[in-house]
């Protein structure tokens, strides 16, 4: 014992004679092992604790502080409260020694075993001994840390202060300017709040020490280490002020006063803390503000020049109506929101009637705010405004001035989530439900577009309100609309003609079955007219056009199941009537088919009914047409099916792929086997009317038998699209003969199909022995092809070659690299070195009808910047390797491969790669012009410096490209053109007159997208260097 | 060539047309001060003729409004173009002598050196708004 206590005199020898920091913490470290006890560190701190010097006894209560910072966990109550009352005293004494004993305090304070009644008699000391303010920032800090950490464990206790904690605490805070401390203060104060301590008499000192930073203006330093933003202060006095409804009548008149700031975030920071507030307030509380908070807020959004500031203004508008909607209305005052409301009312409803329509869109917007609060004042307010406007409608002769009005009903029908009509309630509109019709109606059978486009926006969005149109309603929307769809040849209109059908489809389909589709049906299959000399009509054109709208409105307006049976037989008789030549149909025609059979397939993904439908009958229907097509043609010399036609094709095969990525996992597995045995073995036998005489082999390569060879893009279309958990049957026999008919087929479409598939069947193999031999012969086959220089399957060999690589890169095989590294190396190809080169094209981008997501592909993300980061410095090398007439090919694939990149990518690579992009721009080679310029615009639009020292020469090629002969080279040249205006000004300056010069040209030039972007270009580069740029 | 005229006119008008219009700066074309129907383009002779009308008579700003429409087209046109710019007739009170400030080449180039009207000139041809 008498050892330890030597030790521990020693130590505190040391610490507080000797100024040894570090024996502060060894002191701890022997309490806390319980070498010692705090009464023995007590006892030898005795002497320094009683010194006449202030800093002896200073430095004696910081070692005992600072022990206790570390071991407060092991006091007992009795100790404590010794302590306890050692600190209080020592709170009078010498002021050099007050921070210690803050600190001391806090380390008490955080105590488990704290006796009661302690911590009343510590703020009673701490409140009168201690003029916070007058402290220094760490000690503040203390201070509130030590209230915090009481409010956390003693609530009851301080509650039974009352008022005077409030105050002790706002004497406390009065004055502080630190945000750190600020952010511990508003937390206190919000807990004072938030938990119920009485205010007493001092809510008002307590709103006004708090309030006083309001509205926050803080801009944090630079390099700033603690973080602190404006927004978190901004939040948490936000907390504070809007904490209790008690601040109403001191905030309220704060919150006018600042709205008129002329600060814009002063302004914004009101309105939402207005916001804020009105979630707590009741209307005892807003009652008395009302006049002057509209005021405030009409004045701000009829004048205001910034779209925050109104959509801030509308948000508390909106705000203040839910609050004022809330609160229980007393019998014998005035409804609070009727009152409102009025006030409302009065000040905007004029503005809708003004001949100008000047005010008529703020004036609207505030409506709407309010009516968008809840379900009582939307009742309100469009049973006064909806009949004024179809008053004003009915009485204004102009388009322009009756579409602003229409479009201001629309934001009135338009459902808003918070006032739809409860249990029992009627919609609000229900009683104008006849006027507005009609006024839709109306406004659809005027000839001005814009009517009509506003009038379909109208009608969707009462198609929207639950319950308010009847059947018959939607009956005659249906007639308008057909007749629309008909009539209307303008695209923005038939667009939204065709969008505002789907939606109320989707609501009434039955409608949509009797009165539309038959009548799009019958003009879809009604014959152009053709004059007696069998010259055909002008209306030929608009047929067609007719043909397009209406195959196009059969996809969108299947938005139902229902209508899905409906309209998709109707788009397959189109194909089977052109396939028998029963029917005139253009490729064009037939192609569009395609596209909606597609929509329809893709909208529709959800439902188990359509998946089936196209199942059981649209999948082997468009098989079957397909294959009747391709067999007739070999047999009969004469007419040929429309569905040979490789446009055709092309187009079905997204249908067949989106229609099988949306099946279910039997049915997928089912078609799947179906169509691998239909393509292997010729089993044709779930296809309908399959009467097929001879045999079908569709993969065997047969001469001249290409009709049938291209239908490998169906198979690719069925089997590369299931998702990978559908097992595809005789995988390895699909490989090999895929393989062969890859490499010897003599016809692009179907060889290039047949490597796709190919292609999209080994994406998708799990990796194991079983594919990396696959893989190993088929690059075998490849090498050997493409090292024959005479063979004529090169390209065939490259092209399976090229989607191999693809396939494989996306899902990040080991075995990628050699493929892409054989491409590489293809660059310097006589032959194939150009194609080689756009290939990278295909690779870094994404294909629309295999090896994308939708088909369910195994594609990683970032596969392009992981390529990009292994081969750059390969293409950069082999560029510099390679002799001169070769070298376009390196500089072709790097434009290509940096244009796909995503653009940060780009920005922060670019650099590095300008010089060569630069000698990119001077290869003869249109395409890669367009695509280095492409990727040059982005990097001018946020310029690097290293693009400086380039200036000189850029401006030179992109000069020169102004007059190239393709337009969309002379369009991107005009554009990084004027990008370069961007710049510093000093470094394009020089070049002002140049380029003016040289730009006179192409504002002649004869194709007019050109001569716009060169009148943009040459505006921008006159302002440059002069005065009011 | 007709349609790259109209084009250029979709400049902001930064005048505001009165201090309570709580409108965003509109262009000359929303103004309804250069319509279609006013200009004349004749690719062949190379002539073209711009009308444009002034939102009240007493406009102050007419004659810049025409100084911009003017040196606008002069950025924007081949130099083959003859340019003419004036006042719809009968809109303006002083309608002739704007006219002819216009017409006077010299006068145009003239106030262009000008760096103070050149700057406002400019702003209103400027794309930032």
């Amino acid at each position: 014992m008498a050892a330890n206590s030597d030790v521990l005199l020693g130590l505190v020898e040391e610490f507080v004679s000797g100024q040894q920091d570090s024996k502060a913490a060894d002191t701890a470290t022997g309490v806390k092992t319980g070498q010692f006890t705090i009464l023995e560190l007590v006892e030898a701190l005795g002497l320094s604790l009683t010194s006449s010097q202030p800093q002896t006894r200073g430095r004696g209560v910081q070692l005992l502080s600072q022990v206790l910072q570390e071991c407060y966990d092991n006091l007992t109550e009795r100790e404590v409260e010794v302590l306890i009352a050692f600190y209080e005293n020592r709170l009078k004494d010498h002021y050099v020694i007050t921070p210690h004993v803050l600190q001391g305090i806090k380390a008490l304070t955080k105590c488990k075993a704290f006796p009661p009644g302690l911590s009343v008699s510590i703020l009673r000391s701490l409140f009168q001994d201690v003029h916070v303010q007058s402290l220094m920032l760490q000690e503040r800090s203390c201070v509130y840390n030590i209230l915090m950490n009481l409010m956390e464990s003693r609530e009851e206790e301080l509650k039974g202060l009352g008022a005077d904690f409030v105050f002790g605490f706002v004497q406390a805070m009065d004055g502080e300017r630190d945000p750190r401390n600020l952010l511990l203060a508003f937390q206190i104060a919000r807990n004072i709040l938030h938990r119920g301590y009485a205010l007493g008499k001092f809510t008002e000192e307590l709103f006004e020490v708090t309030s006083c930073y309001f509205p926050i203006d803080f801009t944090p330093p630079p390099n700033d280490p603690h973080g602190i933003t404006q927004e978190e202060l901004i939040l948490s006095l936000r907390a504070v002020l809007t904490g209790t409804p008690q601040f109403a009548e001191f905030l309220l008149p704060l919150i006018i006063e600042k709205v008129d700031s002329e600060v814009q975030s002063a302004k914004l920071d009101s309105l939402q803390t207005l916001t804020a507030c009105a979630s707590v307030y009741g209307y005892k509380e807003l009652t008395e503000f009302l006049p002057g908070l509209w005021s405030s807020l009409r004045r701000e959004v009829f004048q205001t020049a910034s779209e925050k500031v109104e959509a801030a203004s509308l948000a508390a508008l909106s705000a203040l109506t839910a609050c004022l909607s809330r609160s229980v209305q007393h019998s014998d005052a005035d409804d609070a929101l009727q009152g409102f409301l009025d006030l409302v009312l009065r000040d905007c409803q004029h503005h809708l009637c003004e001949p100008d329509l000047k005010l008529v869109w703020p004036s609207a917007k505030l409506l709407q705010a309010a009516a968008g609060a809840s379900h009582r004042a939307s009742y309100k307010i469009t049973a006064a405004v909806v009949p004024l406007l179809l008053e004003q409608y009915n009485s204004r002769t102009q388009c322009a001035q009756r579409r602003t009005l229409l479009e201001v009903v629309q934001g009135f029908v338009q459902p808003v989530q918070s006032n739809l009509p409860s249990d029992g309630d009627d919609s609000v509109l229900s009683g104008f439900r006849e006027p507005l019709c009609s006024l839709v109606f109306s406004a659809l059978s005027e000839s001005n577009s814009g009517l009509q486009v506003t009038a379909t926006r109208v009608l969707t969005a009462l198609g929207q309100q639950p319950g308010l149109l009847s059947a018959s309603d939607v009956e005659l929307a249906a007639d308008h609309l057909t007749r629309l769809i008909l009539e209307e040849d303008e695209p923005q209109v038939s667009s939204a003609v065709v969008d505002c059908a789907g939606s109320l489809a989707r609501v009434q389909p039955a409608a949509f079955a009797s009165r539309m589709v038959p009548k799009l049906k019958d003009h879809i299959f009604s014959e152009p007219m053709v004059l007696g000399d069998g010259s055909i009509t002008t209306q030929t054109h608009s047929q067609q056009a007719l043909r397009q709208r209406c195959v196009m409105a059969l996809a969108v307006v299947s938005s139902h199941p229902s209508l899905v049976q409906e309209t998709a037989p109707i788009l397959l008789q189109v194909l089977a009537s052109a396939h028998t030549g029963s029917g005139s149909f253009t490729v064009e025609e037939l192609v569009s088919v395609c596209r909606s059979l597609q929509r329809i397939a893709a909208h529709t993904q959800d439902t188990a009914e359509t998946g089936r439908f196209f199942h059981d009958i649209i999948i082997p229907r468009l098989l079957g047409l397909a294959l009747q097509a391709a067999l007739q043609g070999e047999d009969q010399g004469g007419w040929q099916s429309p569905l040979t036609e490789e446009a055709v094709l092309f187009a079905l095969v997204p249908v067949l792929s989106t229609a099988c990525s949306h099946l279910q996992s039997e049915l997928a597995a089912l078609t799947a086997s179906r169509a691998v045995s239909l393509f292997l073995d010729g089993d044709g036998s779930f296809l309908p009317e399959n009467d097929f005489q001879t045999p079908i082999q569709l993969l065997k390569k047969q001469s001249e038998a290409w009709r049938q060879s291209q239908l490998v893009c169906l198979l690719m279309a069925c089997v590369c699209s299931m998702p990978r958990s559908v097992e595809i049957p005789q995988t390895d026999r699909l490989f090999s003969e895929l393989e062969e008919l890859s490499c010897t087929c003599a016809h692009p479409f179907s060889y290039t199909s047949a490597a796709k598939c190919f292609a999209g069947l080994v994406n998708k193999r799990p990796s194991g022995e079983a594919l990396d031999s696959v893989l190993e012969r088929t690059m075998k086959r490849i090498s050997s092809e493409l090292d024959c220089v005479s063979s004529s399957y090169r390209m065939q060999a490259f092209t399976l070659l090229l989607w191999v690589a693809k396939a494989l890169l996306i899902r990040y095989h080991p075995l990628s690299t050699d493929l892409t590294d054989k491409l590489f190396s293809l660059l310097t190809d006589p032959e194939l070195g150009g194609a080689a080169a756009d290939g990278f094209s295909l690779i870094m981008s994404d294909s629309a009808d295999v090896l994308n997501r939708a088909c369910h592909a195994d594609l990683r993300i970032m596969y392009r910047q992981r390529f990009f980061t292994e081969n750059s410095a390969k293409l950069v090398q082999g560029f510099n390797s390679a002799e001169k007439e070769r070298k376009s090919g390196y500089l072709k694939a790097l434009s290509h491969i940096v244009n796909h990149l995503p653009r940060q990518v780009q920005l922060t690579e670019l650099p590095a790669l300008l010089p060569l992009l630069l000698e990119a721009l001077s290869c003869s080679d249109q395409g890669v012009q367009l695509s280095t310029l492409s990727c040059l615009h982005p990097v001018l639009l946020d310029p690097p410096p290293a693009l400086t020292p380039q200036v000189d020469g850029l401006v030179h090629r992109l000069l020169a490209m102004t007059t190239s002969p393709g337009m969309k080279v002379r369009i991107a040249a005009l554009r990084c053109l004027h990008a370069l205006c961007r710049l510093p000004e000093h470094t394009v300056l020089p070049f002002r007159a140049r380029v003016l010069r040289a730009l006179a040209k192409p504002l002649d030039d004869k194709k007019r997208l050109v001569r716009k972007e060169a009148v943009l270009a040459r505006g921008e580069w006159f302002l440059l260097g002069s005065p009011g740029r | 060539m007709n349609a790259t005229i109209l084009d250029s006119f979709a400049f902001p008008y930064k005048v505001r047309k009165s201090i309570n219009d709580p409108e965003h700066p509109l262009s000359l074309e929303e103004l309804n001060v250069v319509e279609q129907v006013r200009v004349r383009v004749n690719d062949q002779e190379s002539t073209v003729s711009v009308e444009f009308t002034p939102t009240i008579p007493h406009c102050s700003m007419a004659t810049l409004i025409g100084l911009s429409i003017k040196v606008k087209l002069l950025r924007s046109l081949p130099d083959r173009f003859k340019i003419d710019v004036h006042i719809t007739p009968g809109t303006h009170a002083s309608e002739d002598a704007v006219n002819k400030q216009l017409a006077d080449k010299e006068r145009v180039a003239a106030a262009l050196e000008n760096s103070q009207l050149l700057e406002v000139v400019n702003q209103c041809l400027s794309s930032r708004t």
